[in-house]
């Protein structure tokens, strides 16, 4: 059961957090010695009382991260034994899953994916384009990823679809036997080389409070620090405690679409992301398939209408300029295709220190895929007046007759507007300091940030400064965004960056390179569902 | 996932030699016109030749894309304007070491098999034989 703490600064949840955090003193817990070291002895932990256990690879996280990195290692040889998945989650799939259900992708929809990205499988052959034509016994999307993007949108798997097989894959590898259930809230140098990360059982689950795992490496994808809502919408849900009306699309929210489809309502949708063309999906989806009565007002901060790049320049540099329209910057997928491969993959990779944030800076920016079912329901909208533009900001919301009354700031001035619900979909991130074990890392642990103030990784995905001894602690994912390669927080990345590490360790002498011979057969195995 | 120039360029170069000269070797007998090897071969010597100049004109031409890709289907049509281009100096007669003219069945058939083949090639099963390939922009060293 996932809770959100209705105070707390982010919407995202902690899967049975309620079971990780007992209250009552126990035996094996931390102590301020232990707290108060950069880096602990064996001594140390045993004297707290903390049983020690030792593996040589700990991956934190037990998200897709951790998974297509334990499917790159397992894949290079290395036996379940040798890698702890230290994880809250069941599955790697399942805040994933979660943030895509709420955000009005569930299984049946498609996500902003490419055919080849696939984290069940290193390879990304066959892509599911291929997956899907073979499964349907239809050619159709074999025609579209033929064709993409120039006479058909980007083909982008279900997400029903990638759940089933990295479920199926996780099988393979056999993904349970490695997963070691609990909290990590600490990963600390041990003296004498590698890391001691500490993890908090269910409670009732082991005889002490904590366990130390003493590994040589350690890996940390723990996916977003936290993700925040706007302060002003945040304000407003705590000082009039209407947690109803005023909605972030990364928390379940599905009682506003159903008020919506009894009752005619207004909503105000703020964002210009991939979210929001979701959310407005589902809205104006509800309004033309189901009968609901709903006027949408859209706001936009930044409005775009025109080409565009992430600096918010409307006169782009040539070879630097996406396509935008009606409010959106467009483009396929969560960054420009080559960022993956390509020629922005081979210059960022060369890039330090402000030139590299520039860089970033000038492909980023928020933006959303272009595709022609959202085109067309956005001009029938427009058409018959039920979706409307707005440009600016909120100065402020008060509870006006269970309805909420927005003071919009535009460029032509403030104007009221009332509406029955507000959702959220601008996706703000935290800072990567509000998360406990990265802040602990930046404290205690060495660790430093990147130019855009992420987690500051080398070429191979090493956490810079935070070497101990023999041992390496590398991490991958959202947090480590800003670094050599873009795109970390996608499938494809961080499969980029479990081929790094798994190339790493190999050359470390844990596991095996992977090179043709053991590339081919492993593929062969990944085809015919054999277990390894 | 997509290539760069320098990957383009090795992948290409590595494809057309080791695939294009496997399927050389396999089809010259059967083709149209009763070609020699030694035809067959200077034909794609010759595509390989004006291929890597092509993919500079394609490296151009993609900068002005934001995403700098070369969709799929640009890949497979690219096959119209590199044939013209062989074809149009084949008849003129500027490419060295033919003795005498390639019948155009003889020349269509080669091409489209070894175009084909290396594109289909090229976007899927290569992927099993070097997992290293499509995130280091198509550069094989």
């Amino acid at each position: 059961m996932a809770v959100i703490d209705p105070s707390a600064g982010t919407v995202f949840p902690t899967p049975g957090a309620q079971n990780y955090l007992p209250s009552q003193p126990a035996a094996g817990d931390l102590t301020d010695a232990l707290l108060a070291t950069d880096w602990w002895t064996d001594e140390l932990v045993a004297s707290a009382g903390i049983p020690i256990v030792d593996v040589p690879f700990v991956s934190v996280g037990g998200g897709i991260g951790s998974f297509v990195t334990a499917d790159y290692l397992r894949i290079g040889g290395v036996d379940t034994s040798q890698i702890r998945i230290l994880s809250a989650l069941d599955h790697p799939w399942e805040t994933y899953e979660y943030l895509t259900r709420v955000s009005q992708i569930p299984r049946g929809e498609r996500l902003r994916s490419d055919s080849a990205s696939r984290p069940d499988n290193i390879w990304g052959f066959p892509s599911y384009a291929v997956s899907e034509a073979w499964r349907s016994k239809n050619p159709a999307t074999l025609w579209q990823v033929l064709v993409e993007p120039t006479f058909a949108d980007f083909y982008t798997p279900k997400a029903g679809f990638v759940f089933e097989q990295i479920e199926r894959e996780a099988k393979r590898i056999r993904y349970d036997e490695m997963l070691a259930k609990g909290l990590v809230r600490v990963v600390r140098r041990r003296a004498g080389g590698g890391y001691f990360t500490i993890l908090t059982p269910p409670d009732g689950a082991t005889a002490t409070k904590r366990l130390a795992f003493r590994s040589q490496y350690v890996h940390l994808a723990v996916g977003y620090p936290g993700l925040r809502f706007l302060p002003d919408l945040q304000a407003y849900r705590t000082e009039h405690n209407d947690y109803q009306h005023v909605v972030n699309a990364y928390e379940s929210h599905e009682h506003v679409y159903e008020r919506l489809m009894t009752t005619p309502s207004t909503v105000l949708v703020r964002g210009g992301g991939i979210v929001a063309s979701r959310v407005l999906q589902r809205l104006m989806d509800d309004r033309l398939l189901r009968g609901a009565q709903t006027t949408i007002v859209h706001l936009f901060r930044t409005f775009i209408d025109g080409p565009n790049d992430g600096t918010g320049s409307s006169t782009p540099h040539p070879f630097m300029k996406r396509k935008g329209a009606d409010g959106w910057a467009y483009q396929g997928f969560n960054y420009p295709k080559s960022v993956w491969g390509g020629q922005l993959k081979a210059e960022m990779r060369k890039l330090e220190g402000a030139e590299r944030a520039a860089k970033y800076k000038v492909m980023g920016g928020t933006n959303t895929p272009y595709r022609r079912y959202w085109q067309q329901q956005m001009n029938q909208g427009r058409q018959e007046g039920w979706y409307q533009l707005a440009i600016g900001t909120v100065d402020s919301m008060t509870p006006h007759h269970g309805r909420i009354l927005n003071q919009l700031k535009t460029a032509q001035g403030v104007y009221p507007l009332e509406v029955d619900f507000v959702i959220d979909c601008t996706g703000l991130e935290a800072d990567i300091a509000e998360h406990r074990l990265l802040k602990d890392l930046l404290d205690h642990g060495g660790a430093g940030r990147n130019p855009v103030g992420r987690l500051d990784v080398d070429r191979n995905f090493e956490l810079k400064g935070t070497v101990s001894g023999n041992g390496v602690l590398y991490a991958s994912g959202s947090s480590t965004l800003g670094g050599y390669f873009p795109g970390v927080d996608t499938f494809l990345g961080l499969q980029v960056a479990a081929q790094e590490i798994q190339a790493d360790l190999a050359k470390r002498g844990f596991g095996k390179r992977i090179g043709t011979v053991r590339s081919t057969s492993q593929w062969l195995k990944w085809f015919s569902g054999k277990q390894i | 996932m997509l290539p760069t120039l320098n990957g383009r360029i090795q992948t290409r170069i590595f494809m057309l030699v080791v695939l294009g000269g496997l399927i050389t070797l396999l089809i010259t007998p059967v083709l149209p016109g009763d070609p020699g090897y030694s035809m067959t071969y200077t034909v794609l010597a010759t595509v390989l030749v004006l291929g890597v100049g092509w993919e500079l004109a394609y490296h151009g031409l993609m900068q002005w894309r934001w995403e700098k890709d070369w969709p799929t289907l640009f890949g497979l049509l690219n096959a119209i304007n590199e044939g013209l281009l062989v074809w149009v100096l084949l008849e003129l007669g500027v490419v060295p070491g033919l003795d005498s003219g390639v019948p155009l069945s003889t020349f269509l058939v080669m091409f489209l098999v070894i175009w084909v083949f290396i594109w289909i090639w090229t976007n899927g099963p290569m992927r099993i034989f070097n997992i290293r390939w499509r995130f280091f922009g198509g550069r094989l060293v």
